[in-house]
């Protein structure tokens, strides 16, 4: 038999039909290719805690692999010497195993750790970034809601995961979580005995834990996130208004390759910078706290940052107990209120924000285009309120650090933060109103009489007045040119905004082309020196 | 070579023959993305092909790609080499971590910013526009599935033959229970089993013994063990008194000063505790009643047990009663004496809960 010549040119273009001719891939596919996607830096902090989680699971995964979830009592003879033959949890013998007789252990320990705070980290600040701009409006109130739960979700998965070493400090958060269910009214001593399978500790919390931290909570996170994802790309992406911007069409670049190149780079630099921090920065060292054991804690006992909002509301709650006189008696004891009750409703309110607004403000249309925060005076005054009534809560959480280290009364510091609560966050919306408003003000008196040029002419009758540069040209207006209007977008309020610098030289060492001639623009020296130097008589002889 | 369409032809003209010979790729694409409804009104390379700049980031993005060879090539070599065995005070292993760290995150780093010179600086930069295709509505297909969705129900007859639906409610309401069952008859647990939350590892033993208290270490405690103003933790002298079994117990035996103890003694007779003390010497629960953490930092001058963890404060020589912070209930005083070999015993159990508070505590 004679062999075909095999036509390698041809080869992909082949394999392509192929493939086309079983799946009719290449419409959809063509779709994919072309899809536009609008670019701002504030569009990628979402992307920040979805890399941080990609990072989360290849490090989970690793770290499972010599992780024993059980709270069976072992002799501790690892090669951490200070801690041999101590009585501990098999689950934090094989955690300080992870971290010293693992080799590169440790550095995916930490790399998983700091990776779960970039995650939550980026989750507060693209929330921050939805709200700001109200791209949680209308028709993206569904993603809205996935977007909260998925702060919350991760707050889960965070919490139980550093619960798992079972050191001195995890224990110390566990003790308080059993608390915290025990202090619900009518079931709590149910739910907590249910959960820990007995008094606290019992043992096999950390079991349970461990499967809710690397099956339950991650797949929940996953389907979250695998649905946050898909409806950005169905109802496609927000924008800034913009020339060419309208509610109706999407303006940027195609997904490929550009945009998709960015992201890949973006992903790398992300986990580079994960990666940096596991190493370089030490976290949670566990081989410092001990084993857990009911009797021993410290001083300065914190948990992760995200969980510290809570830890505050805690300290600032006075101490209100209700007791129910029906029978033998019943009690609610104060734990209640900031642990169960005001997380309960910091859910709700977020979850129900966007219809919130939109049944304040009668709205409802679609809204594609993003506002400026200064257009949205009151959204971003009650965004500030939320932001300092979760800081002041936050800097609760660390009070009797910062007692310490400022040498304050930790009381003072528990009143402060009692006071703050209730009259920071009112401050805060005020402020912030105001602060929108001349914002908007300074907007519109550009617009009008252009920008501030530094320039300050003496006029003939003696006066002195600052030259402005308008942005619109004449049109017969009194002072001599055109009012803009304003389109939601950034007022250019510098000369440099208007090209007034001309364009940078490229090039590091040198430069790398002839430089474009630089426009001669008003306030600043053309790029050639002037031939001969004239004697300044007026402010004239510079335009 | 700048390729700067500000204007296009109208969309819904008629489709290009793609097989067209003359039409090069460009026309292609841009025929694909008219297709897509997408219009590029603005395509311009940022570098020329050929140029000086062209060459040199064409040079940076090699270099990085380089950089990220040379580091993760480092990784290996140090994952491989370096002594990394703990071993107390000798150091080398000290830098291990922090080297993978460096070496791994350099060579991200830097396959990260190659990747993002490339795409930012070496491709064409670009401005298309989508079209959203969200507010025309299309009424028709509402009609047409919601239509199909009721004659559907009709088919099931549900409204004719109601008896159907009831029915398969009262099948359907026990099989979800089914589901949840083993759920929650496994998980829950009775919570008053042995009384346990309301006893701790002092409850005297069946023949009435009195649980003596014991160190850390399991050694019981004479009453001179403890100077004045002195503070110990101390256990139930039962098996398993210390450890996380008995996560309830640990208490906090405190050796007052002369006339802190005729305060607390006061303090005693007032709540009915007259015999609690003995001697110059109280014994609080060290389970804080707020949320349970160990409230142990204990201020010797003013008498006040801290609690670390939400800064509930307790004064001792008032039976241990919260002055000030969350905590809402005092400590529980434990009823103590000294047996007649001279050790410290507890004369019962606590007689408050110990622990966080709950609803059926009272």
């Amino acid at each position: 038999m004679k062999r075909r010549k095999l036509d390698l040119a041809a080869m992909p273009g082949k394999a392509a039909e192929e493939v086309d001719d079983r799946f009719q891939v290449a419409t959809p596919l063509r779709r994919l290719l072309n899809k536009v996607f609008p670019d701002h830096w504030s569009f990628l902090l979402g992307e920040i805690a979805l890399f941080s989680f990609i990072v989360l699971l290849l490090t989970g995964v690793f770290l499972t692999f010599f992780f024993e979830p059980a709270m069976t009592e072992v002799v501790y003879d690892g090669s951490y010497a200070p801690l041999q033959g101590t009585p501990m949890s098999a689950a934090y013998a094989s955690s300080l195993d992870i971290s010293f007789d693992v080799r590169g252990g440790l550095v995916m320990r930490q790399m998983h750790h700091w990776a779960a705070l970039l995650f939550m980290a980026a989750i507060v600040v693209h929330m921050l970034r939805v709200f700001f701009t109200g791209a949680f409006r209308k028709p993206r109130e569904a993603n809205w809601i996935i977007g909260s739960l998925l702060f919350w979700v991760g707050f889960l998965a965070g919490f139980t995961g550093y619960s798992l070493p079972d050191d001195g400090l995890s224990g110390t958060g566990l003790r308080i979580a059993s608390a915290i269910m025990l202090s619900i009214p009518v079931i709590g001593s149910w739910v907590t005995s249910s959960v820990f399978g007995g008094e606290f500790p019992g043992t096999i919390i950390i079991s349970r834990f461990f499967i809710a931290h690397v099956l339950l909570i991650p797949g929940l996170l996953v389907a979250l996130i695998s649905v946050h994802l898909g409806l950005v790309f169905k109802q496609k992406h927000t924008q800034w208004p913009g020339p060419g911007r309208t509610n109706g069409n999407v303006v940027g670049e195609r997904m490929f390759p550009r945009y998709a190149l960015k992201q890949g780079g973006f992903f790398m630099v992300v986990f580079g910078v994960i990666a940096l921090m596991g190493g370089l920065f030490q976290i949670n060292p566990i081989w410092l706290f001990g084993p857990y054991e009911a009797w021993v804690v410290s001083a300065a006992s914190q948990p992760d940052w995200y969980v510290m909002f809570l830890d505050g509301s805690t300290r600032l709650m006075p101490a209100w107990e209700i007791p129910i006189p029906i029978g033998d008696g019943y009690v609610i004891p104060p734990l209640f209120w900031p642990t169960v009750v005001l997380p309960g409703i910091l859910v709700g309110l977020s979850t129900m924000y966007p219809f919130l607004e939109a049944r304040q403000l009668k709205d409802r249309k679609s809204h594609n285009l993003l506002q400026r925060p200064r257009d949205a005076p009151a959204r971003t005054a009650v965004g500030a309120m939320a932001v300092a009534f979760y800081i002041v809560l936050t800097l609760s959480g660390a009070n009797d650090v910062i007692a310490d280290k400022f040498q304050i009364s930790l009381n003072a510091m528990t009143w402060a933060g009692r006071i703050g609560l209730l009259v920071v966050p009112p401050l805060a919306y005020y402020v912030t109103y105001r602060l929108c408003l001349g914002l908007q003000q300074h907007d519109r008196e550009v617009l009008a009489h252009g920008v501030e040029t530094g320039i300050i002419r003496r006029l003939p009758d003696g006066r002195f007045i600052e030259v402005h540069q308008p942005l619109s040209a004449s049109n017969g207006h009194a002072d001599g040119h055109g009012e803009l209007e304003y389109v939601g977008w950034v007022v250019p309020k510098k000369m440099n905004r208007l090209g007034a610098l001309g364009p940078a030289i490229r090039g590091f060492f040198y430069p790398i082309e002839r430089p474009v001639e630089a426009p001669v623009s008003p306030g600043h020296p053309p790029v050639e020196p002037r031939p001969e130097r004239e004697e300044i008589t007026s402010g004239e002889s510079r335009r | 070579m700048s390729t700067h369409t500000e204007h296009q032809a109208p969309l819904g003209q008629e489709p290009l023959d793609v097989n067209d010979s003359k039409l090069t790729r460009f026309d292609i694409v841009r025929e694909g993305l008219r297709r897509d409804d997408i219009e590029i009104v603005h395509y311009e390379p940022q570098v020329l092909p050929g140029t000086k700049a062209e060459r040199r980031l064409t040079r940076v993005v090699a270099g990085f790609f380089l950089i990220t060879g040379l580091a993760a090539t480092a990784f290996l070599a140090i994952y491989i080499w370096w002594p990394w065995k703990y071993e107390a005070g000798r150091g080398g292993d000290k830098f291990y971590t922090p080297l993978l760290g460096l070496t791994l995150g350099v060579a991200l780093l830097a396959v990260g910013f190659g990747i993002l010179t490339w795409g930012k600086k070496l491709l064409p930069k670009e401005v298309s526009i989508q079209d959203r295709h969200e507010g025309a509505v299309d009424s028709d297909s509402r009609t047409i599935t919601g239509q199909t969705m009721l004659y559907m129900a009709d088919e099931l007859g549900v409204k004719r033959r109601p008896l159907l639906g009831i029915s398969l409610l009262a099948g359907l309401a026990p099989v979800a229970a089914v589901a949840a069952a083993p759920l929650v008859g496994g998980l829950i647990s009775q919570p008053h089993k042995n009384n346990q939350m309301f006893t701790t590892g002092f409850a005297a033993a069946d023949g009435g013994q009195k649980i003596r208290l014991v160190r850390e270490d399991g050694r019981p405690i004479r009453p001179a063990d403890i100077s004045t103003g002195g503070q110990l933790t101390v256990f139930p002298g039962i098996e398993h008194g210390v450890s996380n079994r008995h996560a309830d117990s640990p208490t906090l035996l405190i050796h007052l000063r002369d006339s802190d103890a005729q305060e607390s003694r006061r303090a005693n007779e007032r709540v009915g505790h007259g015999d609690y003390m003995w001697g110059n010497y109280a014994a609080f629960s060290k389970i804080c009643t707020h949320a349970g953490c160990p409230a142990s930092l204990y201020e010797q001058q003013t008498n006040r047990l801290l609690c670390p963890c939400h800064q509930s404060q307790f004064l001792i020589t008032d039976n241990a009663r919260p002055v000030f912070g969350p905590a809402s209930r005092r400590l529980p005083q434990l009823p103590i004496e000294v047996d007649s070999e001279g050790f410290f015993v507890a004369k019962s159990d606590y007689t408050e809960t110990v622990g966080p508070d709950f609803w059926e505590r009272p």
